[in-house]
């Protein structure tokens, strides 16, 4: 037992010990990573059922807010976000096939288009700082008729967006680390496995925004 | 590893269509559809993100146990969404009795 | 075919305890056996902080008019549930004695994410260092359940603080599930089939699932009640046009199946010891199994019931009560299969049997009193009451904590090489068990009688059934303190054990020596027999084979 444990780890240098092989040991962290992202989908539904409530509790409320909504923003950052899970499938494809410097090159594509969409956020945060549509004492309306509900409204509006703008920072943050592992030659066409987990995780963060951007910025008929 | 390796081709193509889809929804929403405005632009997230779960984080290849577990995780969101809008959508059912 | 190991092992063999010695060996390590042991140190600390909260609240109830100002018993209350439930009961079996025993139950080497372990412990303590400075810094008074809008609004003390220190316990409970259900799918044994698991197994697959679907929700709660509490948007709080009964929902998602992942632990040890102390397989084996999912399954569809009153629709009540019927079959399925093994099994009394019938009375008891919560007729009168109270008490006291004082016994010399005073334990559980019905049976009859919960001061004529309680108490506190005596004596000083002392099935019994080596096993083992092959071994016996 021992004996074959030594051959094997001769041979497959990134086996962890307690891991019979590395089909094992790439089976147990696909299965984690998707266990993982299960959380995440309960996470965000909690919020996503937040919204729900009051949005059939309020409908007249939630629609008039979609004025205030930046949907040229939210839509050019749905088109950033989608560029950068092309990107991001694309560097994991270079891992397949050992293509060092491609794997760096789209890395660092995706992980500018994750910083365009921070950037953008942060311009339309700001935009509703200067509205005061920011939820707080400073909290101000224009339509008299729905301040409480549309107080609510951008609470979730912030809490949604702001969830997955932590989550895309996150994101920012393992994407550099992945960046320097393959600058370091740490991935082969044999073992790649961090690219590949982080590209599922990248691409939940990009589904999140999928359902984000119609729930906040299409609410009901623009007048 | 031993997955096949995917040709560009399908990647560009399933992110032209999420980009197409993503210009949809919003001429969409700028008609009054009334109830339907909701329901396409749902109808159009879920086809988005079905792309992206089939292809670009390649479930149609994977085992089926990934599958369960990816099928799991909408359901039970599923579950907390029906389940707690029921109580609020069932609320005034009883005669006489507005508030349950 | 079971690969006995032989007889006796002596202190010169490596064993995961003396393979390396001093805190650094402890605190960094990744070897699942010893993270457990770090769990079960930190979860006593805690239910013992617990424990004290529940001191001061029954020497509060002695008289009618109470010995603390109400604020401070409301703290009391409050500080005790939250210990206890976030810091104690959902890690408690899982995080000791699954933490041990799962890789060796299926012939793992390690769990699948041993460093994912070792951060889930830190996140615990983390979690747990936070929610105890909330307490030194003067507490929280929302009860455990942090209502909105009085917690997100009127409440002064320390919400916020509170709820981060679980919001970050509930990170080391979902690592801890993620772990295991990797590990069960992708590390089993050659042979070891689902089929083949001990039911302890699965029992844990079903708790991992609760706790990977179910904590995210609480964690968001949480977050949402936070940023509540700083900005009063009013998500929670109908002055400004929120509702105050989706906090309620959202919290009771988690919080019901919660006890879920607090119970199946317990049900999956009393499986194994009633099986080795029956000396038969476990009747009906499959049924006990899809019982464990179909709990956990279930479980995410009834929280509505703790609604009932709180403006929930009559209609979304009806569908939750009916669910929460359902939901109680797979218990009684296995409580009935659990009678049926012991049934012709050839039955003896040592201290890990003597607890597991004490789980098999009370938790009937509890389960048969949660479904009059679910009645809503009935609920409508008791709720809120201290009936609640003895029903979750029945439940997780007299079942929870027995089945876990029962598996840290059984398992007690796989785990130290030692063997616990027999004497001495069986003393204490009937003390546990004495002190326990005399603390939370009288509360079934004042919850009845209309005691409300949560109150500092109640009319006199419900003192004597208090003063009972609180009397029943201090019996149970000193039930509890003499295993903590002679588990600590027996560790250092009991007589060696012997490899398998309960002559019980099982990979943990019979291939991994006592205690296990770091890695677990000296060879791989091959699965080839059924779980729990007790009469298989008779067969043999009789033919004469061995």
């Amino acid at each position: 037992m021992a004996d074959s444990e030594a051959t094997v780890a001769v041979h497959e240098p990134d086996l962890r010990h307690h891991f019979d092989d590395s089909a094992q040991q790439l089976d147990s962290s696909t299965l984690g990573m998707w266990v993982f992202l299960v959380t995440e989908v309960m996470f965000f539904g909690g919020m996503f059922g937040a919204y729900t409530v009051y949005r059939n509790m309020y409908p007249d409320a939630f629609a008039s807010t979609s004025h205030f909504m930046n949907v040229t923003i939210g839509a050019i950052n749905t088109g950033v976000l989608i560029c950068s899970s092309f990107t991001m499938v694309l560097a994991v494809r270079s891992a397949q096939l050992g293509q060092k410097k491609a794997i760096i090159a789209f890395l660092v594509l995706t992980l500018i288009l994750g910083c365009v969409f921070l950037s953008l956020k942060y311009v339309e945060y700001h935009e509703k700082w200067v509205d005061h549509h920011i939820p707080g004492p400073s909290f101000q309306y224009q339509d008299p008729r729905y301040v409480h509900q549309a107080q609510i409204l951008f609470f979730l509006y912030f809490a949604m967006t702001g969830m997955h703008a932590i989550h895309m920072i996150v994101g920012a943050g393992l994407l550099t680390t992945l960046i320097v592992m393959a600058a370091r030659n740490r991935f082969s066409s044999a073992w790649y496995t961090p690219v590949e987990m982080i590209g599922l995780y990248w691409h939940f963060v990009d589904i999140v925004w999928i359902f984000l951007f119609p729930l906040l910025y299409l609410i009901g008929h623009t007048k | 590893m031993s997955h096949q390796v995917v040709p560009v081709k399908v990647y560009a193509a399933v992110f032209g269509a999420l980009l197409a889809l993503t210009i949809t929804t919003v001429a969409v929403s700028k008609l009054d559809l009334g109830e339907y405005n909701f329901i396409a632009a749902m109808t159009i997230a879920v086809i988005k993100a079905t792309l992206v779960v089939m292809f670009f984080m390649d479930v149609r290849h994977a085992t089926s146990m990934t599958k369960l577990f990816v099928g799991a995780g909408l359901f039970w969101m599923t579950i907390l969404l029906v389940f707690v809008l029921s109580d609020y959508l069932s609320r005034g059912w009883l005669p006489g009795l507005r508030w349950l | 075919m079971s690969t006995a190991l032989p007889f006796a092992q002596t202190e010169t063999r490596s064993n995961y305890l003396n393979v390396d010695y001093g805190w650094k060996s402890w605190l960094f390590t990744t070897d699942h056996k010893r993270i457990a042991l770090l769990y079960l140190f930190s979860i006593t600390a805690f239910f013992f902080v617990g424990g004290a909260f529940a001191v001061g609240m029954r020497l509060n109830l002695l008289t009618p008019e109470g010995l603390f100002a109400h604020d401070t018993y409301n703290k009391l209350f409050t500080m005790h549930g939250i210990i206890m439930v976030f810091f104690f009961l959902v890690p408690s079996i899982p995080a000791t004695l699954g933490n041990f025993l799962v890789p060796i139950m299926i012939g793992a080497r390690d769990l699948a994410f041993p460093r994912i372990n070792l951060l889930s412990w830190y996140l615990y303590i983390i979690g747990g260092v936070i929610a105890l400075t909330a307490v030194v810094q003067g507490g929280v008074d929302t009860g455990w359940t942090f209502y909105a809008p009085f917690s997100s609004t009127y409440s002064n003390t320390h919400v916020i603080l509170t709820a981060i220190g679980v919001f970050v316990s509930g990170f080391s409970s979902i690592l801890t599930g993620l772990n295991f259900i990797v590990t069960i799918h992708t590390m089993r044994a050659p042979g070891m089939t689902w089929g083949r698991l001990p039911l302890f197994v699965w029992g844990h697959y079903a708790t991992s699932l609760i706790q990977v679907l179910g904590t995210p929700v609480i964690a968001i709660t949480l977050v949402l009640l936070g940023l509540e509490r700083i900005l009063h948007a009013g998500i929670f709080d109908p002055a400004v046009g929120g509702d105050p009964v989706l906090f309620q929902h959202l919290f009771w998602f988690y919080s019901h199946p919660a006890v879920y992942i607090m119970i199946l632990p317990g049900m999956a040890v009393i499986s194994e010891i009633i099986a080795c102390f029956s000396r038969k397989s476990i009747f009906g084996y499959t049924f006990v199994a899809i019982s464990s999912i179909a709990i956990a399954v279930l479980g995410f569809l009834v929280w509505g019931h703790h609604l009932f009153v709180a403006g929930q629709s009559m209609y979304a009540s009806m569908v939750f009560s009916f669910l929460s019927f359902l939901v109680a079959i797979p218990s009684a399925i296995k409580v009935f299969n659990w009678t049926a093994t012991m049934y012709k099994g050839s039955v003896s009394y040592e201290t890990p049997m003597l607890y597991a019938f004490g789980f098999i009375g009370l938790f009937t008891i509890g389960g048969l009193t949660g479904l009059f919560l679910a009645t809503m007729a009935i609920d409508v009168h008791v709720t809120d009451t201290y009936f609640v109270i003895a029903h979750f008490h029945y439940v997780m006291v007299g079942g929870m904590v027995m089945a876990y004082l029962g598996g840290i016994h059984f398992w007690f010399p796989k785990i130290s090489g030692r063997m616990y005073p027999e004497g001495w334990a069986k003393f204490a559980a009937l003390i546990v068990f004495v002190g326990f019905n005399l603390t939370f049976f009288p509360q079934f009859i004042l919850g009845y009688q209309g005691m409300p919960r949560r109150y500092a001061h109640y009319p006199p004529e419900f003192q004597v059934l208090n003063v009972m309680s609180t009397a029943g108490a201090s019996i149970l506190a000193v039930g509890y303190l003499i295993p903590m005596i002679y588990l600590a004596w027996a560790w250092r000083n009991g007589p060696k054990a012997p490899q398998n002392p309960w002559n019980a099935k099982g990979l943990e019994w019979e291939q991994s020596p006592t205690p296990p080596p770091t890695f677990n096993f000296d060879h791989q083992p091959v699965v080839t027999e059924p779980a729990y092959n007790y009469s298989g071994e008779e067969q043999e016996v009789e033919l004469g084979r061995q």
